[in-house]
């Protein structure tokens, strides 16, 4: 098991290194420090002097992959694309273009993007599957069919169109809770979450619910069911101890992948209701046009995707005996 | 060889017909052609498109599934709604500037700077007619209050539209007789052209069924025909109730009001449909050669060429998707910036960036097909008859094309479907976050974006946000519901209860 994991984390690395190289061309080699310059700096009147400083100040007056006159280290290490990505392997993320620390930022501002993420995701996990599973019960029957259609129907709604129906029909009309704000005080802060948190939640009910009800369907038609009802088991027995056990290992593909995902936000939520989590971050980065945070975020993101992965082969092994980890049989 | 011949003959004419038409055309007309690159690659997959159901149409194993997905009524009513937003969203990729009006003493034809559509000149009346700002659906006056000049001297009131309700001389009175009259008149219409077309469809039941007019009626109208025609034609009557309110009133109102800066808003959304599709189809389009091309390999050749092409697609896919969208749009936005001499008209640098952002999507959704028909190779490898081609000496091209690639179409075609209302409704959030498409190119996730303060006034602007979410919603629910029976279809691990 141990050996297992030793041996994915560092399958890891390529693929990291892959993500950075992939993010160092699109933002230096497609555009040149100097056209990131001129960007920041306004197109015209930029004296040649100015452009230099900004670039030194963010480390980007080496060149990009090979120095001929080093003046540390060799022709390789002395070069934007060597130092910048041995900083993000460190996670030191350096300074963003309005002087604050990167690293720090993020850290700071996790904590929001759980308060909201963590709540959606449990909430929604539990909810979907209880739907499914009721569907799942009245198969192909009317409840069935009208719950599917209900769930296209879900589905095929913009969500923005929740968060901004949301907003006016909660807030506006009926004054329940703020528009949108947040505090570090948890009573207030409870207050500005629960409107994002329903949202986030209505959001996903018909994608999630029609997702468990395939992976429940799919279980029901095999022959350890067929054996269990002519063991003469009740259906309600039959659904919700073994096929929903059953149903884990597909589930658990799709869930555990993401935990490690929540800590990056929901990017449109936490924009429209002003809370300060990572997701309205990287829209405000986006919007402003702040490369050093963009890069960081992918960065993180990358990381965090192939943290989920792992988790979730570990998970495989604690719901299915069957499946065994590392060992060649 | 008679196989390959008639579809490259069908093509060869295809191009030669375009080519004289559109010579032809630039003549009488007087119009010039802009042939935009998303226009060009459009057409290029529709003339696929109609070429595969050329194909498919003698081959029973491909008939098969479309049988049951051509007898579901929800399926085909939503086809018929598709079809109506495809129709508008192909008027609206033919392109062309019209010409000026000639001066004297000139010989050569001048033509207009501004790029216009085929949908656009049949829309004239609810494009060129700006108003000054907002003003409500079928509204004879502007939303807000102004300083109006009269006889009198200086009064604070709603002014008059420039052209909404301007037949009107007493807008109190005179707009609901109108509005109801004209609702009434278009029912009426309705009906006669439901009835027109319903003869003409059971006309053409009977012939081919043989049997005598009484009898196909019976079977339509009481919903027992083969294909669910009764289904469909009422759909049809929906589409066009809309559309002949929509003809009724265009010159006479503003049917969706108009936006902050007196746009007509049913212009606007009409418009979107075609932004909306092109995203839906050209990104599929475009990642579709690399997923099946790079999925087949993997599981096919297996060893080091599987651990490559794995490695591609977890590192792209370890990527948030909507984070490498808003890196390659930023770099593309500084490329753009700084290099303004490449694009000649403002329509055409959008039409490349809406180009692009297609080409993103497709590189952050590919990966999923691509490990599905890895694995699915992996199983078909397996088979006996794969074995017998290798033992007959084919070569690895010839196996992947001919002996694997027919196996795995289903897969393709299932996720090419259900991708599509994933990618409309992405372009409203990408928008929205400031990656979408360009800020002039009009589109739904534009038109929310621009039009999300609105809620906050008071009393509030609905109608821009309204429209934009019908719009888009209608398109979305007819395209799952579509691909809904398709997959159902399709999947051969849904058993069909039959």
């Amino acid at each position: 098991m141990l050996a297992y994991i030793i041996r994915r984390v560092l399958y890891a690395v390529p693929i990291l290194i892959g993500v950075n190289l992939i993010t160092f061309s699109l933002f230096f080699v497609v555009n040149k420090p100097d056209d990131m310059a001129y960007m920041h700096l306004g197109q015209k009147h930029v004296q040649q002097e100015d452009i230099d400083k900004w670039k030194q100040a963010r480390g980007y007056d080496k060149p990009l992959f090979y120095n001929r006159e080093p003046t540390e280290g060799n022709a390789f290490t002395d070069t934007v694309f060597f130092t910048k990505s041995v900083s993000l392997f460190a996670f030191e993320f350096g300074n963003a273009d309005d002087g604050r620390n990167i690293t720090q930022d993020i850290s700071q501002r996790m904590w929001p993007s759980l308060a909201i993420a963590i709540p959606v995701f449990v909430i929604s996990l539990a909810l979907n599957i209880t739907f499914a599973l009721i569907i799942a019960f009245f198969r192909a029957s009317y409840v069935d069919y009208m719950g599917v259609v209900i769930c296209v129907i879900l589905m095929s709604v913009s969500s923005l169109f929740y968060i901004i129906g949301g907003q006016f029909l909660i807030s506006k009309l009926l004054h329940l809770v703020p528009i949108s704000g947040y505090s570090a005080d948890i009573e207030t802060a409870t207050k500005f979450l629960i409107l994002p948190i329903i949202i986030g939640i209505v959001g996903g009910i018909g994608a999630g619910t029609r997702w468990y009800r395939t992976i429940f369907l799919e279980e029901i038609n095999k022959d350890y069911v067929r054996t269990a009802r002519a063991k003469g088991l009740s259906e309600r027995l039959v659904l919700f101890k073994h096929v929903l056990k059953n149903a884990l290992v597909p589930i658990l593909t799709g869930v555990v992948a993401v935990i490690p995902l929540l800590f990056m936000g929901s990017l449109i939520l936490e924009s429209f209701f002003g809370i300060p989590g990572l997701g309205s971050y990287t829209i405000d980065a986006i919007r402003s046009q702040d490369f050093a945070i963009v890069r960081a975020m992918v960065f993180l993101g990358s990381v965090l995707y192939i943290i989920g992965l792992i988790l979730t082969d570990i998970s495989y092994t604690v719901v299915d005996p069957r499946i065994r980890l590392g060992g060649r049989q | 060889m008679n196989r390959t011949l008639i579809p490259n003959l069908f093509l060869f004419g295809f191009i030669l017909i375009i080519v004289v038409l559109v010579s032809t055309m630039e003549e009488v007309l007087q119009i010039k052609f802009v042939p935009l690159w998303t226009d060009i690659l459009i057409y290029v997959l529709l003339v696929v498109v109609l070429l595969f159901t050329i194909q498919a149409r003698h081959k029973e194993h491909l008939r098969a599934p479309w049988r049951h997905v051509v007898q579901r009524p929800l399926a085909m009513s939503a086809l018929v709604v598709l079809a109506f937003y495809v129709v508008i969203g192909l008027l609206d990729s033919v392109h062309f500037r019209q010409a000026l009006q000639a001066q004297e003493g000139q010989t050569e034809t001048q033509h207009s700077g501004e790029v216009v559509s085929l949908f656009d000149v049949l829309v004239t009346p609810i494009r060129v007619r700006h108003e000054k700002s907002y003003s409500a659906p079928f509204a004879a006056y502007l939303f807000s209050k102004e300083t109006i000049e009269t006889p009198e001297g200086q009064v604070r009131d709603y002014p008059r539209l420039l052209y909404g309700g301007h037949h009107l001389k007493n807008p109190a009175q005179d707009r609901m007789p109108n509005l109801v009259m004209g609702v009434f008149l278009s029912f009426v219409f309705t009906v006669l052209i439901l009835l027109a077309v319903s003869a003409v469809v059971i006309w053409i039941v009977a012939r081919r069924h043989k049997t005598s007019f009484a009898d196909s009626m019976n079977a339509v109208t009481s919903g027992n025909s083969r294909v669910p025609l009764r289904a469909m034609l009422l759909t049809f009557a929906v589409i066009c109730f809309f559309v002949v309110i929509g003809v009724m009133f265009a010159d006479k109102y503003h049917i969706l009001g108009t936006d902050k800066v007196g746009n007509d808003v049913l212009y606007l959304s009409l418009k979107s449909i075609r932004t909306g599709l092109v995203i839906g189809t050209l990104t599929t389009l475009i990642m579709l050669p690399f997923a099946v091309m790079l999925g087949i390999m993997a599981g096919h050749y297996r060893g080091w060429i599987d651990d490559v092409i794995q490695y591609i697609y977890t590192t792209l896919n370890s990527i948030p998707g909507v984070l490498l969208i808003a890196a390659a749009i930023l770099s593309l936005q500084v490329y753009m910036a700084n290099n303004p001499e490449m694009f000649d008209t403002v329509t055409e640098r959008a039409d490349l960036r809406l180009l692009f952002l297609c080409i993103i999507l497709g590189i952050t959704s590919w990966t999923g097909l691509c490990r599905l028909l890895r694995g699915e190779t992996f199983k078909i490898s397996q088979l006996d008859y794969i074995e017998a081609a290798t033992a007959f000496g084919t070569g690895h091209t010839k196996t992947m094309v001919r002996h694997i690639l027919p196996n795995v179409m289903h897969i393709v075609l299932i996720a090419v479907v259900l991708d599509f209302s994933g990618l409309v409704l992405a372009e409203a959030v990408l928008s929205y976050v400031g990656v979408g498409v360009d800020p002039i190119t009009i589109s739904w996730g534009n038109m929310i974006n621009s039009a999300r303060l609105e809620m906050a006034r008071d009393p509030i602007v609905w109608w821009s946000l309204a429209a934009a979410f019908v719009f888009m919603f209608t398109l979305v629910l007819a395209a799952n519901l579509f691909s809904d029976a398709v997959r159902d279809a399709f999947d051969p691990r849904i058993t069909r209860s039959k």
